[in-house]
């Protein structure tokens, strides 16, 4: 089965994959990023979206972990921020209960 | 703990004692799948912070390229360079089973990127070839990364679920069911004490 790919975000940065052939959608805030996301969940198998997106709709996004797709990973576009690893520490803390990662 | 709202009948004993049976059962297999889910969960998070870490700092390079590129020529021509991908990018999904978990498998079909670049040479700086490049090739990690961070959710999310399960068996059904049929068994004794004693005293006062 073949999926395409796009990716969502505010800015310029997006761009750069739109000439490597992702497709991609500008979103400026959350509120309209909600909406394309909704829209082109069911075409779209994965979707990049940028981390400042990402982080205020994460609840939103939740829900897509109950089906293997659309696969919605954040991915961050500014100066590395550590958002992404906050994700993985709050998944391995529900799931182990322990930080067996990060131990600071 | 509470016990169950049951006739103390024998045919009660016998049902209870089967569901006990098959609650002990059901608790083990839960706590094996639990272990094991836990270990492949362990394994694959920090396969995934690796590629996490990988992939942010190649991403940050890449943008980096880009947005040199992209502050040497100006916004409308970078622009109408941009616009029309001359390749598509398709990923292969599939779904795998991890422990009983639906999770997204994808691979990239790379044969089918061209080498070509979206926009003419004239057009825009080289430092725009090379952001392109480095993204085209950023892209199958990504994917990777996509795949192996959504399945460590939907494992987290499994494993909580297993969980409650394993401990509502332990700690509600399994005492439960046991209180109740200890309670059982003592009304029962107890009838039949009291059956012996009753037929005691009659012979007695034959």
């Amino acid at each position: 089965m073949e999926g395409k790919i796009a990716i969502v975000g505010g800015g310029d940065s997006i761009t750069v994959f739109k000439a490597a052939g992702v497709a991609a959608f500008a979103a400026e805030n959350a509120e309209t990023a909600r909406e394309l996301i909704r829209r082109i969940a069911k075409d779209y198998k994965i979707i990049f979206v940028t981390e400042e997106i990402y982080a205020p709709l994460a609840a939103f996004l939740k829900r897509f972990d109950e089906q293997p797709y659309p696969v919605i990973l954040s991915v961050p576009v500014n100066e590395g921020s550590d958002y992404g690893k906050q994700l993985l520490k709050s998944a391995m803390e529900r799931a182990l209960g322990v930080d067996i990662l990060f131990n600071t | 703990m509470a016990r169950l709202n049951v006739n103390p009948t024998r045919m009660e004993l016998k049902k209870l004692k089967g569901r006990l049976d098959t609650a002990v059962r059901g608790h083990k297999l839960l706590k094996d799948k639990s272990d094991e889910m836990i270990r492949r969960f362990s394994v694959m998070i920090k396969r995934n912070k690796a590629l996490r870490d990988e992939v942010e700092k190649e991403l940050a390079l890449t943008l980096k390229d880009f947005s040199v590129a992209r502050s040497v020529t100006s916004p409308y021509s970078a622009e109408a360079a941009f616009a029309m991908p001359s390749v598509q990018v398709k990923a292969d999904c599939a779904v795998q089973s991890v422990m009983g978990v639906a999770v997204p498998k994808i691979s990239v079909s790379t044969d089918r990127r061209s080498e070509e670049l979206p926009y003419a040479y004239p057009e825009i700086t080289s430092e725009a070839d090379y952001s392109v490049e480095r993204a085209a090739a950023l892209i199958p990690k990504l994917l990777q990364l996509a795949e192996v961070e959504k399945s460590v959710r939907m494992l987290a999310d499994e494993i909580e679920r297993n969980k409650r399960r394993v401990n509502a068996l332990e700690y509600v059904m399994i005492p439960q069911l046991r209180e109740t049929i200890k309670y059982i068994k003592s009304k029962l004794d107890e009838n039949e004490r009291s059956a012996v004693i009753r037929l005691m005293k009659v012979k007695s006062k034959a």
